[in-house]
């Protein structure tokens, strides 16, 4: 057999048939539903009479759309409320397996999945939103699917895809202080933009990604569909393994042995074919943020706006100042030094312990600028009390920071944590599109080091002034 | 589904790189359990003012495209989150077909799964079709799926591409799970054999 890579491998593992025209039908181990993109799927189900082939694949959890202040009172926004009780009601007639929303293990999903070890290494793992990709860190083929998809799992546990090509990002080297794996990825989508992987399969490989913990693939692979990919992955390797041991619904005693001895035959072979390679220097890379409105508008944090009187094509330029105009920004200004208005640390980009003590890290001892309004929204209940447990929630407290319960939040706004027109707001979170948290809200995406840093001296700060 | 043959229609330009799915329908319209009635929120923030008044430059608050069924942009189209309700805003607009130089993938998929034709046509033909929409009311487009092409206001062809199996169901108006669960004794048989080779591979079940 030709050398394979990664992808292959787990793709070949999954096939149950092809078609005639080369789509196959891709066997699915696991399936993360939320309250957002699932109510008309069971809808569907309900209306033809099907079933739902495996609820022991399926997990569901609420994240999107739930408040993330105190959860004793009823949910006051009645659509929301609508949403959540409808995925009440459907697992409950499905029997899907469901962590609600007063219960520890509650969180986002693509933090819970990995989290209670339901995302495994070699799986294939979808979920209807795009940043499935994140559970690729685990070593699995992971990916964001569209309602349609997400009814077609529920009855037939497959879904029809064709293979993507195999795309190869490395990057070599050791990297600075104050540089995050939020900071490589938002290098390598600067450098190869927000179509670079589309039809492909994101491999990140080389030795600054080896060297991350599970919580910066996650970033990484996280981060993928940024850059237009399918999926990312990393290859599961001792880190991987010893992340997975233990957690509540990873394989035990010798059938944990047995899946190791299985997950260490997936990294590539020798000389598998990439269909592109990349290339980066891991010294190259400084902390960076986003200036615009698209994430692959990424600076370093020391850097300036570009000028759109630079831009040869007449298209681009005018999107370039569009940006600038939303952005409320001057060509040429330098990006550091900006006021912000709300910092926002969470998402499932960013929300997990790791992040939250190189967050606490900044914070210790400082305080939130005045006029700032900085939010710590943990990745998940659990990752909330294992905070406390450390006692960042009280370092945050004293500093000035909100100290919130797990959910999506700000990230897209469709709870009521959202900025209102003008705010400008450092976030940890994945995306930058105009209104993507509130109608006019301007985000800048940067690492939790530099979203801690930006809220204790209240503008776009590089963060290595205050380690 | 509906089924998807031969469109003769308005076609409205949007002259746009990367219009993001959170710009086709922003998250806080998501709320909604049904597919439908999306389409009043299609665009918002570039149809509407900060007021909620329509705002006149925006192509879609213009006539003819109002009624246009035909959406052409430049690259990168439907980039971003994976919300089906991209697709069903569009739809609910009357929007069945989207041309554009390229597409995110998600979204393309998204397309097709509901009857919304995508068709990948270089840049600069991209343009032409532009300028044929700014025609105004007779400047119709007519796209032949049966036949694979594009017919201009002036009566040319341009010819595109499609995958079979989509054109199919797209020509047929079937949604594919009945098409997979022909298959039902083949998921079977892997499943089995799986859980043989890997009996490792836990089942999630709550206390």
């Amino acid at each position: 057999m030709a050398p394979r890579t990664l992808f292959d491998k787990i793709w070949d593992s999954h096939v149950v048939e092809t078609l005639p025209d080369k789509t196959a039908i891709l066997y699915i181990d696991r399936h993360l539903v939320h309250e957002v993109t699932s109510p008309q799927a069971f809808e569907g189900l309900r209306l033809s009479g099907r079933r739902l082939r495996h609820p022991d694949a399926t997990i569901a959890v609420v994240d999107h759309n739930v408040p993330t202040s105190d959860r004793t009172q009823p949910i006051e926004e009645a659509e929301s409320r609508n949403q959540i009780e409808t995925l009440e009601r459907n697992v409950k007639e499905f029997g899907v397996p469901y962590f609600p929303l007063l219960s520890a293990r509650q969180g986002i999903v693509h933090v819970v999945g990995p989290e209670q070890g339901i995302s495994l290494p070699g799986m294939t793992i979808v979920c209807g939103d795009s940043h499935t990709s994140t559970h690729g860190a685990m070593g699995a083929l992971a990916f964001g699917i569209g309602t349609s998809e997400v009814e077609h799992v529920m009855a037939t546990q497959t879904i029809l895809q064709k293979p993507a090509k195999n795309m190869k990002v490395v990057v070599e080297g050791q990297v600075g202080p104050g540089v995050t794996a939020k900071d490589i990825m938002l290098a390598i989508i600067g450098h190869i933009g927000t179509a670079g992987g589309t039809g492909h399969v994101i491999e990140f490989a080389g030795s600054a990604i080896r060297e991350l913990d599970m919580a910066g693939r996650m970033t990484i692979c996280n981060m993928s569909i940024e850059a237009g990919a399918r999926a990312g992955l990393v290859a599961p390797d001792e880190t991987t393994f010893e992340y997975v041991r233990g957690r509540p619904f990873a394989p035990k005693g010798e059938g944990f042995d047995e899946a190791v001895a299985y997950w260490k035959t997936l990294a590539a072979d020798e000389g598998a074919h990439y269909d592109r390679v990349v290339e980066l220097r891991a010294e190259d890379i400084t902390p960076v943020l986003t200036w615009g409105t698209s994430p692959e508008t990424v600076i370093p944090v020391t850097g300036t706006v570009p000028d759109p009187a630079a831009e040869a094509d007449p298209g681009k330029r005018a999107q370039m100042q569009r940006m600038l105009d939303y952005m409320g920004l001057e060509a040429g200004q330098k990006i550091a030094g900006t006021p912000v208005d709300v910092v926002f640390i969470g998402s499932c980009t960013n929300s997990r312990i790791e992040d939250l003590r190189a967050a606490a890290a900044i914070a210790a001892g400082r305080k939130v600028a005045e006029g700032v309004r900085a939010m710590i929204v943990p990745g998940s209940g659990i990752v909330k009390a294992q905070a406390e447990e450390e006692g960042l929630d009280k370092v945050f407290l004293e500093a000035g920071f909100e100290w919130r319960e797990a959910g999506c939040s700000m990230c897209l706004g469709m709870n009521p944590d959202r900025l209102t027109p003008g705010q400008r707001c450092a976030s940890t979170s994945n995306r930058n599109f105009e209104g993507r948290q509130g109608p006019g809200g301007r985000t800048h995406l940067l690492s939790p080091a530099m979203a801690a840093a930006a809220a204790v001296t209240g503008c776009l700060t590089d963060v290595r002034e205050l380690i | 589904m509906d089924k998807f043959t031969v469109l003769s229609a308005v076609a409205a330009p949007l002259p746009e790189e990367n219009i993001d799915t959170d710009k086709i329908i922003p998250a806080r319209f998501l709320k909604t359990t049904k597919r439908t009635g999306l389409g009043v929120h299609a665009f918002d923030s570039m149809r509407y003012r900060e007021d909620g008044s329509e705002n006149p430059d925006f192509v879609l608050n213009q006539e003819p495209y109002r009624k246009a069924e035909i959406l052409i942009t430049y690259d990168n189209l439907g980039c971003g989150s994976s919300r089906e309700h991209a697709p069903w805003a569009l739809l609910d607009f009357g929007i069945r077909c989207v041309i554009a130089p390229s597409f995110a993938d998600i979204f393309h998929n998204n397309c097709f799964k509901n009857g919304i034709l995508p068709i990948v046509l270089p840049h600069d033909v991209c343009t032409q079709l532009m300028e044929d929409a700014r025609m105004g009311g007779n400047a119709r487009l007519t796209i032949d799926l049966p036949r694979q092409v594009v017919v201009r206001p002036d009566g040319t062809e341009v010819p595109f591409n499609v995958d079979p199996l989509r054109r199919k169901l797209l020509l047929e108006g079937l949604d594919d799970i009945g098409q997979t669960l022909q298959h039902e004794k083949e998921i079977t048989t892997f499943e089995e054999r799986r859980s043989k080779a890997q009996p490792w591979i836990p089942r999630i079940v709550l206390d």
